[in-house]
């Protein structure tokens, strides 16, 4: 699904900065979101994502940038941007001694959504939670709380879905699903915005943007960010693996070593200088009467995202 | 900017009055706090006390001493239980505190008495607390003077008390038995109000910042004014069914006089009950958590219950005293709530405490609504 040029783009921001005191949290992000995307937000833990996001649903308000959301200038209009997004917060946060029908109901009122109690009745029998309607929201599970939350959010039919991290902690099954149904809102033109820790979830998103220390530091679709980090990878079989990545530790050209279980893999930006670190290992001498096998490999999304970790500053220590 | 929704004023409150419902704890306490507080204040406090235990040291048992002890008696203020011999015993009595008062009737005082020497009838007092006194040795005076009248005869007559030069007339209006309750009560109202209204607000509010369901509320087409509106209203349904309470108990309880019209009282209590509202409302957008919340609703509610006049009578505090105790809107109910029950007081009356409360409402509703965030800034 790629967006027609002639379709605006649903987030369209320059130059966000946030500051919170001396801290720069946000410095300089610029989004740019076609109508109908899956856009993933990624990043480490305290790199600014939670906070971009609420820039964009007019939560925060940015100390410098400027840019539209939906059309809408995020410094003047968003009580207007408000009425159009979806905003699922990390954290749980609808009210957990009402019942799930009682916050549906309520978000419902609130977003002044008509035809409200067959629009409720119709969420209730999408989340197939017809039966538990008036039991309470706190009494249930982490992944019926996350179906909660989306149901909520999508009651009043948005144009835009902001999803800060709303898989962590739900298990693989109900993270599938979820994103099944985030894929089948993208396909009737709905925009999303979603921010992750998984890389599988990753590589399901049309665009991702890599963010550290509140700094934009990739962007772009999956196998174009992975080819302009300029990263090699060597993959590493066989011997005693924990023994080899001792050894090839601070050599020249290894820039990151990660262990896979009995594999390993080797990464740097310098394929010459990487070879020549691993050369005593290439050919296969025996360890332990195991051979050693040195292929190359693509790097995973994550070799990239570790290898932009490591690489960015932080600049709040 | 949107329009005033009523829709979502309506959505506040019912969800408002739903989580108020599913909150027994809380719920039981708005309703438990006026009940306990009557039977405390209603009951148990009195600033009038009467039958306060009395010693006597007789050294000349005659009869107009004996005359004198009865009079004590029969005033209501004393209650002689104990006869003791000598001044030693009675300053240990006094130092106890088993005894209140320590009545020295001296030697020679009947041939004294007689001889028109004025004797001495000497009245220790443990004036530690001097509200448990101050009533009692007031009513000394009038019966050292009048209580010997009858056994001052014949040859005695000339030492009978002489009428003052004026005739002194006392009218004790509104209450003229001074029961304590009669004052109690009525304000029971204001302070049960103040105390759980602000700290209810206070904590609805936090509530939300702190279980995480703000940021979903701002996330939404909400205004400010619909939140507070609709956070405000059940608790005016809840502090309706506490006045309620208390002007039950004040009738059939107590037997309060209830001479205004209670249109007019129904129509201050919106105002009062809205101005501590925005209190608690404004507390919320200061503290953290609710704890925080909790403490600023203490601090509130000190000065309120001790400078309101509620407690201590509000003539007699110093000047500054005065001017902290005019700024609390319970000060000004009081004297609304008392007045219209207790001096039967129309509109005109109170029209000047009720401005003082619109203004109190005005302001602090004013800082309430430019405390509120729209943002998590």
């Amino acid at each position: 699904m790629t967006p027609t040029p002639a379709v605006p783009p649903a987030i369209d921001v320059r130059g966000l900065v946030k500051r919170f005191g001396t801290r720069t949290v946000v410095n300089d992000v610029s989004i740019r979101v076609g109508q109908g995307q899956i856009y993933g937000f990624l990043g480490p833990n305290g790199s600014g994502k939670t906070t971009t996001i609420r820039l964009l649903c007019g939560l925060l308000t940015p100390d410098a940038g400027e840019g539209t959301c939906l059309g809408l200038d995020i410094r003047t209009q968003s009580a207007a941007i408000k009425r159009q997004v979806g905003y699922m917060t990390q954290k749980f946060s609808f009210w957990e001694d009402l019942s799930i029908a009682e916050n549906l109901d309520f978000v419902a009122r609130m977003y002044g959504v008509p035809d409200r109690r067959r629009k409720v009745a119709a969420a209730l029998e999408r989340l197939g939670l017809g039966n538990r309607r008036a039991q309470l929201a706190g009494e249930l599970s982490g992944g019926w709380k996350q179906r909660l939350a989306l149901a909520a959010c999508i009651l009043h039919e948005p144009k835009l879905l902001l999803l800060d991290e709303p898989t962590a902690g739900v298990d693989p099954k109900a993270r599938r699903e979820f994103w099944e149904e985030i894929h089948r809102l993208a396909g009737e033109g709905l925009t999303v915005l979603v921010s992750t820790h998984y890389m599988d979830e990753a590589e399901r998103c049309h665009e991702i943007a890599y963010i550290a220390y509140g700094t934009l530091m990739v962007h772009g679709p999956v196998d174009r960010v992975v080819a302009e980090s300029g990263l090699r990878t060597r993959l590493v079989e066989g011997g005693d693996p924990r023994r080899i990545a001792a050894d090839l530790e601070g050599k020249p050209g290894v820039e990151m070593v990660a262990v896979f279980g009995s594999r390993l893999h080797v990464s740097g930006t310098d394929a010459a200088a990487l070879d020549a670190a691993l050369k005593p290992w290439m050919g296969g001498p025996w360890m332990d009467g195991q051979a050693v096998r040195v292929v190359e490999t693509e790097p995973t999304l994550e070799d990239v995202f570790i290898h932009l970790m490591n690489r960015s500053t932080d600049n709040f220590s | 900017m949107t329009r005033v929704s009523v829709a979502r004023f309506v959505a506040v409150m019912v969800k408002e009055f739903i989580q108020m419902r599913r909150d027994r704890l809380t719920f039981a306490m708005m309703v438990g706090v006026p009940i306990l507080q009557l039977v405390l204040f209603g009951f148990a406090i009195n600033a009038d006390p009467k039958r306060l235990p009395t010693a006597v040291l007789v050294a000349d048992p005659g009869p107009f001493a004996r005359t004198l002890v009865a009079a004590l008696d029969n005033s209501g203020y004393f209650d002689i239980t104990r006869a003791v011999a000598g001044e030693a015993e009675l300053d240990r009595l006094l130092a106890e505190g088993s005894v209140q008062f320590a009545v020295t009737v001296p030697a020679g005082f009947g041939r004294d008495l007689q001889r028109g020497t004025r004797p001495v009838l000497l009245v220790e007092a443990d004036a530690t607390d001097p509200a448990a006194t101050s009533n009692a040795l007031a009513a000394l005076a009038v019966i050292a003077r009048q209580a010997l009248d009858p056994d001052l005869t014949g040859p005695l007559a000339p030492l009978r008390s002489t009428p003052d030069p004026v005739e002194l007339r006392v009218h004790r209006r509104y209450n003229p038995e001074g029961i304590t309750q009669y004052n109690v009560v009525p304000g029971l109202m204001g302070v049960v109000l103040s105390m759980t209204m602000v700290m209810m607000t206070a904590l609805a509010v936090t509530r939300e910042r702190e279980r995480g369901t703000m940021e979903n509320l701002l996330a939404m087409p909400v205004r400010p004014f619909e939140v507070m509106l609709g956070k405000i209203v059940p608790f005016v349904c809840v502090g309706y069914l506490q006045v309620v309470l208390i002007l039950g108990a004040a009738k059939l309880l107590f037997d309060v006089p209830l001479l205004g019209s209670l249109t007019l009282l129904s129509l201050v209590l919106v105002l009062f009950i809205a101005a501590n509202l925005a209190v608690g409302f404004t507390f919320s957008t200061l503290a953290k958590n609710q704890l925080q919340a909790m403490q600023m609703s203490f601090f509130y509610f000190l000065p309120s219950i001790l400078l309101s006049g509620f407690m201590f009578p509000f003539r007699g505090m110093p000047g500054w005293a005065q001017a902290v105790g005019e700024i609390l809107p319970l000060t000004h109910f009081l004297r609304i709530v008392r007045g219209i029950l207790l001096k039967g007081n129309g509109a005109a009356e109170i029209a000047g405490e009720v401005a003082a409360l619109a203004l109190f409402l005005a302001v602090v509703t004013a800082i309430a609504l430019k405390r509120y965030r729209q943002t998590l800034d």
